[in-house]
């Protein structure tokens, strides 16, 4: 699309506004006592919900783009992963804050029991370098080893799905819509690895 | 019996038979003459079926739980899986004429329609807590009549060593029965102590009413001192049996969920934590309360498993 500089910016305010929104229903809902018997649980859910959506939304940019070819869209890969580290770090501090009551002897007693919650953790450790390395300064700072860095993403990726499907009691239907998107997204990456260096198809 | 039974209130204080059969439209007329003059419609709500139900023995005095919560918040697996879309999947299944198949090792099987069970088993008030294996928890004001009372009717034998519980199977109005969620229908059971023991409650009602059809309704076990999926809903069948029950979650994941399914703080599930507990309703800055050992209840029933290794029989 030829749009000018400026038509572009108001479109990534409206982009930026559009993703803020679940959180921000969410404040709204929890202002107004609408989260229902275990709000705690409710905010916790939702925002972990968000975090892999925007993951998930993140990683269709780059296969959507080509099938698309729509090379604009790669103008929102930044927001977007920032979106799913935003969600992602509100739902971390849900379970610190408000579930353990930033009591550690709570930490120390569910952490370790909980090996989905060592899977979690572990995700949203990875999201840390990514996120602190997204501005152009540090992408023009590393270089070459930026982009070796960023695909960290798709371990996390697959961490968050174990985890997702690690705490659920029984098999859902959420569950196995998100694990098979991101084994579609993660597949078309390892397919282009393969089809680039001619190992195979 | 260690507790009384309050026949005579029965006679008395009970909702004339008239009027509770007709119940559905004094209710209407009642809400359609208040919509008419303006009244709010939940002034007229106000009648309820269990209202003048006494207090029962083993009653905790804690403050229960917002009805709306313990109405939107159920796992009622033959629905669906989440908590709060139970509520409207579950107005489809009929309730009333419900009747209950009785089979095994006793000396009167059959078929029992519910009235006449009730007839026979006075009902009473029991506020009880109740603990979720998810880990939240809640306390609720239950109407219904010992367990026990119940079963002896039946004259079990010497062979009934169980008491195995079924929920209706009625794929038609219960879609979750469609998917493979658990193995239907969802079967439960008690060791034949368990089933006598005093605090194990055969539910009715709550909140002086009638239960929700989403929280079991019409006839629902309430165990207070296991899992809260040991209380099963809706049942329609009990079988005594010489032999261990295989009940749907310990089928379902058999190192997860055992049978006996007793809150214990010090056996962790093998996912989570049981050590503390979310209290349904409380504020979101409210800490989670540590789980005591069989809920708060070991006075009354630790003994049952005295000679029992708790971390093998989970």
């Amino acid at each position: 699309m030829r749009l000018s500089k400026v038509q572009w910016a108001v479109i990534k305010v409206i982009v930026f506004i559009l993703c803020l929104m679940p959180f921000l229903l969410l404040l709204m809902d929890t202002i107004q006592d609408q989260l229902g018997a275990n709000p705690i649980e409710t905010l916790h859910f939702r925002l972990g919900d968000w975090a892999l959506r925007f993951l998930c939304i993140g990683l269709s940019l780059t296969p959507l783009r080509k099938l698309l070819k729509q090379n604009d869209l790669s103008r929102f890969r930044r927001m977007l992963g920032l979106y799913a580290f935003f969600y992602a770090s509100m739902h971390f501090l849900v379970y610190i804050v408000l579930d353990l009551s930033l009591s550690w002897e709570a930490f120390v007693d569910e952490v370790p029991k909980s090996p989905y919650i060592l899977v979690g953790l572990l995700t949203f450790i990875l999201l840390i370098p990514l996120a602190v390395t997204s501005t152009k300064a540090m992408q023009k700072r590393l270089g070459k080893k930026w982009l070796t860095l960023h695909k960290l993403v798709y371990v996390a990726g697959v961490t968050a799905i174990v985890h997702y499907l690690w705490l659920i009691k029984t098999l859902t239907i959420e569950a196995i819509f998100y694990a098979s998107l991101m084994f579609v997204l993660l597949a078309y990456r390892l397919f282009t690895y393969f089809k680039a260096r001619r190992l195979c198809f | 019996m260690l507790f009384k039974m309050k026949k005579d209130i029965l006679t008395g204080e009970i909702t004339d038979k008239l009027v509770f059969q007709n119940r559905r439209k004094i209710i209407k007329a009642v809400t359609a003459t208040a919509m008419a003059s303006f009244i709010p419609a939940s002034m007229s709500a106000q009648i309820k079926k269990y209202a003048e139900i006494p207090l029962g023995p083993y009653s905790a005095s804690l403050q229960v739980t917002d009805i709306e919560y313990v109405k939107n918040y159920t796992n009622y697996y033959e629905f669906t899986t989440n908590k709060n879309d139970s509520t409207i999947l579950s107005k489809a299944l009929k309730t009333s004429p419900w009747s209950v198949t009785v089979e095994g090792e006793a000396e009167k099987t059959g078929v029992f329609n519910l009235e006449d069970i009730l007839k026979t088993n006075p009902l009473e008030q029991r506020i009880y807590r109740f603990r979720c294996v998810e880990a939240w928890s809640m306390v609720v004001p239950w109407i219904g009549f010992p367990l026990a009372n119940m079963l002896k009717q039946f004259k079990p034998t010497s062979k009934a060593k169980y008491v195995e519980f079924t929920t209706i199977y009625n794929p038609n109005v219960m879609p979750g029965q469609r998917g493979t969620a658990l193995e239907w229908p969802y079967l439960e059971g008690l060791r034949m102590d368990e089933a006598m023991h005093p605090l194990s409650l055969m539910a009715t009602g709550m909140y002086d009413d009638e239960l929700a059809n989403q929280n079991g309704a019409p006839l629902r076990l309430v165990v207070p001192w296991k899992y809260g999926f040991k209380s099963i809903k809706a049942i329609v069948k009990i079988r005594f049996s010489e032999t261990m029950p295989a009940t749907a979650w310990n089928k379902a994941g058999p190192n997860e969920y055992g049978f006996y399914a007793n809150v214990n703080p010090e056996v962790p599930h093998p996912r989570w934590s049981q050590s503390r507990e979310r209290i349904l309703g409380a504020s979101i800055f409210t800490p989670k309360r540590n789980t005591e050992k069989f809920n708060g209840y070991g006075a009354q029933v630790a003994s049952l498993y005295s000679a029992m290794d708790l971390k093998k029989y989970f």
